[in-house]
């Protein structure tokens, strides 16, 4: 029994591989085959030869490149916006002890639980009161708030991790408390600050709900919404381009989420654990 | 928002009078930027949200309504549809939440057992947490495709049936975009419960084989209740994360087919924003609040409950 724990144990993993791989391997596979190949009756995961003309094509569709510039610009504002917000805020409710702190902890964990179905239909109501529906200021607006929560949270915990002391030390030898938090804190908080940051970004440029309520015309798009919009309308849809459009989109949060792996799997869970 | 969220790491250290000086003062300085986007944008349309409820607003370029007392709530007692919407939103919460579950444990129990092949796992398990929600459903419409879709060819090439329409079927629908659901949460519960056995110190188990325990009975006595404050937590968020999802669902199937994966949030966003409902809309908000509040106070309690019990033993 014992000696087939292991082959077991491979086996399984093998399962879990395929299942959690395979689909992405589809969707890249499927994003270099011609249309042909893509129509026929036989399936295979390779592509018989390798066209690139899905991406050029995807490209070239009109709205693509300025639904993706929106999304940039959105997560990129968002981004700055909240974490420009979420420092000093983290730094209070890390620092201090009282009703400010398990209020702000409190906010944040019903931030989570966040009935976002009964706010989108005031939020909306609101920002065209604004004039900021279908508007990309707004969907940055709204984004910040979305992800302050998240990027406090994130925060707080690294302020946490410095000493304190090294802060009381600072102030002994006579720095202002703005001294001491431009040359002791933000120093040791700055990787966090860039793991937050990453982390918003991925959230904006990956969000789709808010986009698609408050967003109507289509020059204002972000980059899900005109993905849909792919799948939809004109019946019959083109696979290649959109699986090579739904790949670029996807590149990003990858690519980020990679950096940001060591940093999520173990700061961002060792406070969950130690909970 | 993805990741999991319990109480902070305590603060360290005591308070000295160099930082305690006009401390309120800053504290109140620096947390004003936060304060107010949220009431402005989160806290503000709650209220409203409320209030909307119980009143028959339309969404119109000049909104004109009044106040309706309890007429939406006595409509949606007799909308089957909202009803129905609310059971197939039950199975999908449920389902998504138990699967990832069991799903993340045994992936987790694995890469916690030393196996090679670790490093490519956990960068697979990562993807679908990042991946954009519009690409995940974009792939999996591709890969439950009736036409030339790998499911069905791989079924067919085992000798299944290999002409199952996954998402358009009445009866495959709902189990179809379940198992994205799966595949979606599953590796922020793997992550999660992988930090939780990581924590497990190894003489535990050690002093269990010692004791002659089996490896299910190893994972009864000493994994399962070391685990199970980070089981409690996960579980909770995944079951408002997705009793809340709307994304995956959207872009799959759009509620179809014939209403089968219509899951309560899709069947809200329909009423506010095609039919223009927003007052009945917003009661429906209301209702599903308050069923997710009581279902997991119903549970948060079972499992106080259980722990309490289980240190008086």
């Amino acid at each position: 029994m014992r000696v087939l724990v292991r082959p077991a144990q491979y086996a399984a993993l093998a399962l879990y591989i395929l299942f959690l791989g395979f689909p992405l391997l589809w969707l890249i596979s499927a994003s270099v085959k011609s249309s042909g190949e893509l129509n026929s009756l036989t399936v295979s995961l390779l592509p018989g030869e390798w066209h690139w003309d899905n991406y050029t094509e995807a490209l070239s569709k009109q709205g693509l490149v300025r639904s993706a510039a929106n999304s940039l610009v959105v997560a990129l504002a968002s981004t700055a916006l909240s974490v420009v917000i979420a420092v000093p805020a983290a730094y209070v409710l890390a620092r201090l002890k009282g009703k400010v702190r398990a209020a702000g902890v409190g906010w944040i964990l019903v931030s989570q639980v966040f009935p976002v179905v009964l706010i989108i239909l005031p939020l909306f109501l609101i920002l065209r009161t604004l004039g900021l529906a279908d508007n990309l200021a707004g969907l940055t607006l709204v984004h910040t708030t979305y992800m302050l929560p998240f990027a406090l949270w994130m925060l707080q915990g690294y302020v946490a991790a410095i000493p304190v002391e090294l802060e009381e030390a600072g102030a002994m030898d006579g720095a202002s408390r703005l001294t001491v938090l431009r040359t002791i804190v933000f120093p040791l908080l700055a990787p966090g600050v860039v793991a937050t940051a990453m982390f918003s970004f991925v959230s904006s440029w990956n969000e789709f709900f808010f986009a698609l309520v408050l967003l109507q015309s289509p020059e204002n798009y972000t980059l899900p919404i005109t993905l849909t919009m792919f799948v939809g309308g004109e019946g019959k849809v083109a696979l290649g381009p959109l699986a090579a459009g739904a790949v670029l989109a996807a590149i990003p949060s990858i690519v980020f989420f990679g950096i940001l792996r060591k940093k999520l799997t173990s700061g961002l869970m060792a406070g969950a654990v130690k909970g | 928002m993805t990741a999991t969220l319990t109480r902070p790491a305590p603060v360290t250290g005591k308070k000295k009078p160099v930082l305690a000086r006009t401390r309120r003062r800053e504290a109140i300085a620096l947390v004003l930027p936060s304060l107010i986007p949220i009431l402005v944008l989160s806290v503000a349309p709650l209220v409203v949200g409320i209030f909307l409820a119980f009143t028959d607003a339309r969404l119109v370029r000049h909104p004109d309504y009044g106040f309706a007392g309890v007429d939406n709530f006595v409509r949606l007692a007799g909308n089957d549809l909202f009803w129905d919407s609310l059971r197939i939103g039950m199975i999908w919460t449920v389902g998504v939440t138990l699967l990832q579950l069991a799903a993340a444990m045994g992936l987790a129990l694995l890469l916690n057992s030393g196996l090679k092949l670790q490093g490519l796992t956990r960068v697979l398990a990562l993807i679908p947490w990042a991946m954009p929600p519009v690409v995940v459903a974009i792939m999996w419409q591709m890969i439950y495709s009736a036409n030339g879709g790998p499911l069905n060819a791989f079924l067919g090439g085992v000798g299944l049936p290999d002409d199952i329409n996954w998402l358009g079927d009445f009866s495959t629908a709902l189990p179809a975009v379940i198992v994205v659901g799966v595949w979606v949460g599953m590796p922020q519960t793997t992550v999660t419960l992988l930090a939780g056995l990581q924590q497990i110190p190894a003489e535990l188990h050690e002093a269990a084989s010692v004791d002659g325990a089996g490896a299910w009975r190893r994972f009864t006595a000493v994994t399962w209740p070391s685990l199970r404050p980070i089981v409690t937590s996960i579980t909770s968020l995944n079951f408002i994360w997705n009793f809340n999802s709307f994304s995956l669902v959207y872009v799959l199937t759009a509620g179809g087919p014939g209403g089968k994966t219509m899951v309560p949030v899709l069947f809200i966003y329909l009423e506010a924003f095609k039919n223009r409902e927003i007052g009945y809309a917003a009661a429906m908000g209301l209702v599903l609040v308050v069923v997710v509040v009581l279902l997991l106070a119903v549970y948060l309690r079972s499992q106080f409950r259980d722990d309490r019990a289980a240190k008086g033993r």
